[in-house]
C-alpha cells in the first residue's frame, strides 16, 4: 500500500515526531510504500540542522534524514509553516534577504498542495499530533 | 467502511478518549498510543467504559506501555500491538483518524 | 485525478493555538483541488466559528472572516456537532452564518453549516476516506 503521513509537532516537545518515525520504519519493513512524510504547524522544526540533542539520547532531525536517504523518501516541509517559524532552505532564505539558512538534509520545503496530493495519491494518510 | 481510531492522550488529562468513543462505531478499532496508553489501564472507570462499548476493538501499542511501566497493569481484551502490528491496524482498516 | 472524500477535524480553540488558523490554510489550498471536502467542528472548535470575534487588545490576525469565504471555494458541507455546543451553552446563532451558492439553482444562497448529532457526525466521519486532524 502507498502510504503517507503528517507530522504536526516539533521534536522532544511531543511524542508524534518519534512514533511517526518509529510507524514510518516499520511500515517500510513490512513491504509499504511511502509516498510522502509531510511536516506541518511546529512539525516544520524537525527539518533543522542545527540540532545538538545530548550525546546519549536520540538525534530526531538526524534520524529522519538518514531514513529518507536509505529509503529514498520524500520528506516535505510546509512553506508557510516554515517561513512563520523560521525553517530556511537556501534558495528560501535567498529570497527573503535573510543571512542564514537551516534545513538539514533530505528535506524540501513546498506548498500545502504536497498534503493534499499525498491524500489523493495515497491509499492511507496517518496524521502524528499533539 | 470501518475506521481506525487512535487516542494519545491520557483519560484523566483530558476527554479525547471520551470523544473517541463517541465516534467509535461497532466494528471500528480504537488504538491507544503515547499517552493514550493509561486508557489500557485497570482499576478506575476508564476500565469499565472500554468494558462498555462492546462493538469496539481496543489495542494498545505495546512500546509506550512498556515505556511507562504499565504492563502489569493492562486491562483484559486489549490487544498489544508493536508497531508492526500498528502499521497493520491502518492497512486493515478503511482509513484512520488520529484524535488529537 | 481521483475525487475522494476528505474531511478536517477542528477540535481546539482559536487563537490560544495555531491549529485553527492553519488548519484553515490548507483547507483553503485544498479547494483548488476539487475534491469532496467536508469539514467537521467538534468539542472547542465550535468556537473558531463564533461571530464577533475582535482581536485588536491581543495582537493577534483576526482570521475568522475567512470561513465566511469557504462557500466561494465550493467548501460547503461544515458540521458543526450539536453536543459541543450545547455543552457550551452555544446556539447556531452565536455562530457565523455560513452560506454557499448553488449554481445549479440560479446561484439560491443556502446554509453551509450541518447541525449534527455526535452520532450522525460519527456516520459521515466513517465514509471518509482521508481525515486531516490538526
Amino acid at each position: 500500500m502507498k502510504f503517507s503521513i503528517q507530522i504536526n509537532e516539533g521534536p522532544y516537545q511531543h511524542q508524534a515526531s518519534d512514533t511517526a518515525y518509529q510507524f514510518t520504519k516499520a511500515a517500510i519493513a513490512a513491504g509499504h510504500e511511502i509516498f510522502r512524510i509531510f511536516f506541518y504547524h511546529d512539525g516544520v522544526n524537525n527539518a533543522t540542522r542545527l540540532a545538538v540533542p545530548p550525546q546519549d539520547d536520540r538525534n530526531i532531525s538526524a534520524q529522519w534524514t538518514a531514513l529518507a536517504k536509505e529509503n529514498n523518501l520524500d520528506m516535505v516541509v510546509c512553506i508557510a509553516a516554515a517561513q512563520r517559524r523560521g525553517l530556511m532552505d537556501a534558495d528560501e532564505a535567498k529570497r527573503q534577504g535573510l543571512d542564514a539558512n537551516n534545513i538539514a538534509e533530505g528535506f524540501r520545503i513546498s506548498g500545502l498542495g504536497q498534503l493534499i496530493e499525498a491524500g489523493i495519491e495515497s491509499d492511507r494518510l496517518v496524521v502524528f499530533g499533539a | 467502511m470501518t475506521l481506525l481510531h487512535t487516542v494519545n492522550k491520557s483519560p484523566f488529562e483530558s476527554n479525547t478518549f471520551d470523544i473517541c468513543l463517541g465516534y467509535a462505531k461497532d466494528g471500528s478499532t480504537v488504538l491507544l498510543i503515547e499517552d493514550g496508553v493509561y486508557a489500557a489501564t485497570t482499576g478506575h472507570k476508564v476500565a469499565e467504559k472500554i468494558k462498555n462499548a462492546s462493538g469496539v476493538t481496543f489495542a494498545v501499542l505495546g512500546p509506550d506501555l512498556q515505556a511507562r511501566g504499565l504492563e502489569n497493569k493492562l486491562a483484559d481484551g486489549i490487544k498489544v500491538v508493536d508497531y508492526e502490528g500498528f502499521v497493520k491496524l491502518v492497512a486493515e482498516h478503511d482509513s484512520v483518524q488520529s484524535w488529537l | 485525478m481521483s475525487v475522494k472524500k476528505f474531511m478536517y477535524v477542528n477540535r481546539k480553540a482559536p487563537y490560544g493555538t495555531v491549529y485553527a488558523l492553519e488548519s484553515l490554510e490548507v483547507v483553503l489550498i485544498g479547494a483548488a483541488f476539487d475534491q469532496d471536502v467536508s469539514l467537521a467542528f467538534i468539542g472547542d472548535g465550535v468556537y473558531e466559528l463564533t461571530k464577533g470575534q475582535n482581536t485588536k487588545a491581543i495582537g493577534q490576525k483576526n482570521f475568522s472572516p475567512t470561513y465566511a469565504a469557504l462557500g466561494d471555494y465550493e467548501v460547503n458541507k461544515i458540521y458543526v456537532e450539536k453536543e459541543s455546543l450545547e455543552e457550551r451553552g452555544l446556539t447556531l446563532d452565536d455562530l457565523q452564518h455560513l452560506v454557499w451558492e448553488d449554481e445549479d439553482e440560479d446561484y439560491a444562497e443556502k446554509d453551509s453549516i450541518r447541525l449534527v448529532s455526535r452520532a450522525e457526525l460519527a456516520d459521515v466521519m466513517a465514509e471518509q476516506e482521508i481525515i486531516l486532524s490538526f
